[in-house]
């Protein structure tokens, strides 16, 4: 695609090419290498400071029990919230405005809110009408926060991968006689779930994401918290502690984001089906009337 | 019912949201224009840097990101960015965070833009002769900004929503005047109603007002 923008290069644009790789590479280098002395002049590429990272200590006490709440909170999160998300979706194509309008009010609230606000309100509710352990409670606010959030995202990238299938599949249907739920359950859901699996799977990425909010704020102990203690103990290795946290972070998250677009090619090639995908930014298509940040920021 | 909020600076914490948010948009706008330009551009370099640091950026949590910048940056590297207080470097560091994380979707956001336009207009563009400066500036780049508007909302819209993160560092914005608030007063779902209240006016006129944008500037094909 970026071959349209401009043309097979000739003797002058071959040159200023190499000019500009040059100049770039220099402002890089330059940068890389302004990097390289503030950490050596800060002592912070002693061994020392990254020897624990390479022993199984940090490694089991800290940094694998973090992951595990981390991923722990994520899929309790996802897997609440998609059966609400599917409920939410649907509600919003109701035929009746008493169910179609309170589901898109519920949607677009939840929303324009943002998570961390959801959270701390979580955390505050469980702690003043439940009798929740205090030890337990930051896990069940960030898996609400979570929750409310990511139903409302679920239920537009539903609502689009309903909205994205072919007219022709509701005519045939209500041409056999299927009344509407039959339609719903029998011809629209079943392909729409595979049309919206990448938007799904991107939208894991933004719940991992989001899981470091309740270790920065609400004292959960995921990886990143886990990282905040860990450079304590081995006295304050901050920036190496986060270097591991944030490549971590990276490899799990670009694995999800690369099957989803993988998953997004598969769908878009595939001859079976309706050929409807709702990609990474699946909740855009739907959101006309929407306010809505789309799935993946 | 309301006389507690005059103990708090509710409108101060939520001018302190709005600063944030508009200061990393100018300058997410700016940084993501130039990362899409190079992703988009021939120069092989340029493209590999630029995918780089979209994959790197976009897959880390912006609470690390934010993070860093307090304890990495500012505590261990002595980064202060030309600030003397505690209040404005936390404030500034917040916006750095948030420039460099939301760039990268700014980033995305162009270059979903500069796919919609028609492969025919490039060509005529290099038809008759434009180089790629002029392609990319004169033809391509204001087309893709005017079909880019919704996305860019989108991010907008996340942007103003992720602030709230900057509470990470205590950075006096509206989740922490929340926190503060619930602390100290036994009025939770009142309080929640209003900073949930505050931030449905900051987001849901920014959705319609660039969506409606979105729709009439959008090139009619």
């Amino acid at each position: 695609m970026s071959s349209v923008l401009y043309d097979a290069q000739g003797p002058r644009a071959k040159r200023r090419n190499v000019v500009l790789t040059v100049v770039f590479l220099v402002a890089v280098a330059a940068l890389l290498w302004w990097v390289f002395r503030t950490l050596k002049d800060k002592g912070q590429l002693e061994w020392a400071l990254w020897e624990p990272f390479v022993h199984t200590e940090a490694w089991s006490t800290y940094i694998w029990p973090g992951l595990q709440n981390t991923l722990k909170a994520a899929a309790l999160a996802v897997i609440i919230a998609l059966p609400l998300g599917a409920v939410l979706g649907i509600a919003r194509l109701s035929d009746h405005a008493w169910v179609r309008v309170p589901a898109a009010v519920v949607v677009e609230f939840f929303r324009s809110i943002p998570v961390l606000v959801l959270m701390i309100f979580g955390l505050a509710l469980f702690a003043e009408y439940t009798n929740v352990s205090s030890d337990d409670r930051p896990l069940y606010a960030v898996v609400t926060g979570l929750v409310l959030y990511n139903a409302s995202v679920l239920a537009e990238i539903v609502r689009a991968g309903i909205l994205a299938l072919p007219k022709g599949q509701s005519e045939a249907a209500m041409a056999i006689g299927l009344r509407k739920g039959q339609l719903m359950r029998l011809i629209l859901l079943p392909q729409s779930v595979t049309a919206m699996l990448p938007a799904i799977v991107s939208q894991l990425v933004v719940i991992v994401k989001d899981t470091a909010l309740g270790g920065a704020v609400l004292t959960y102990t995921e990886l990143l918290a886990a990282a905040g203690t860990m450079s304590g103990y081995y006295g304050g290795n901050i920036i190496q502690s986060f270097t591991v946290v944030s490549v971590i972070f990276i490899a799990l998250n670009f694995a999800l984001t690369s099957f989803a677009s993988w998953l997004e090619r598969r769908l878009r090639q595939a001859k079976k089906s309706t050929g409807a995908v709702v990609g990474a930014n699946g909740a855009e298509i739907a959101g006309t009337t929407g306010t809505g940040a789309g799935g993946t920021v | 019912m309301f006389d507690f909020l005059k103990d708090y600076d509710l409108l101060g914490a939520f001018w302190t949201t709005v600063q944030l948010a508009v200061l990393s948009a100018v300058g997410s706008l700016i940084w993501g224009t130039l990362l899409a330009a190079m992703r988009v551009g021939p120069v092989p370099l340029m493209r590999a840097f630029g995918t780089a640091y979209v994959n790197i950026v976009r897959n880390i949590p912006l609470t690390v990101i934010i993070l860093f910048t307090s304890l990495g940056l500012n505590q261990t590297l002595g980064v202060s960015l030309g600030a003397n207080d505690v209040e404005t470097i936390n404030f500034r560091l917040a916006v750095l965070g948030l420039i460099l994380y939301t760039s990268s979707f700014v980033c995305e956001a162009l270059r979903s833009g500069i796919n919609t336009v028609p492969v025919g207009q490039a060509e005529a563009a290099r038809a008759i002769g434009l180089s790629f400066n002029q392609v990319l500036g004169l033809v391509v780049l204001p087309q893709a900004f005017r079909s880019s508007v919704v996305p860019l909302a989108n991010v907008l819209i996340a942007l103003i929503k992720n602030t709230t993160v900057a509470a990470a560092i205590g950075v006096a914005e509206a989740a922490v005047l929340m926190k503060e608030m619930i602390e100290n007063e036994a009025q939770l779902l009142l309080i929640s109603a209003i900073i949930a209240f505050g931030f449905v006016v900051l987001t849901l006129p920014t959705g319609l007002i660039l969506g409606w944008v979105g729709k009439k500037v959008a090139v009619k094909r």
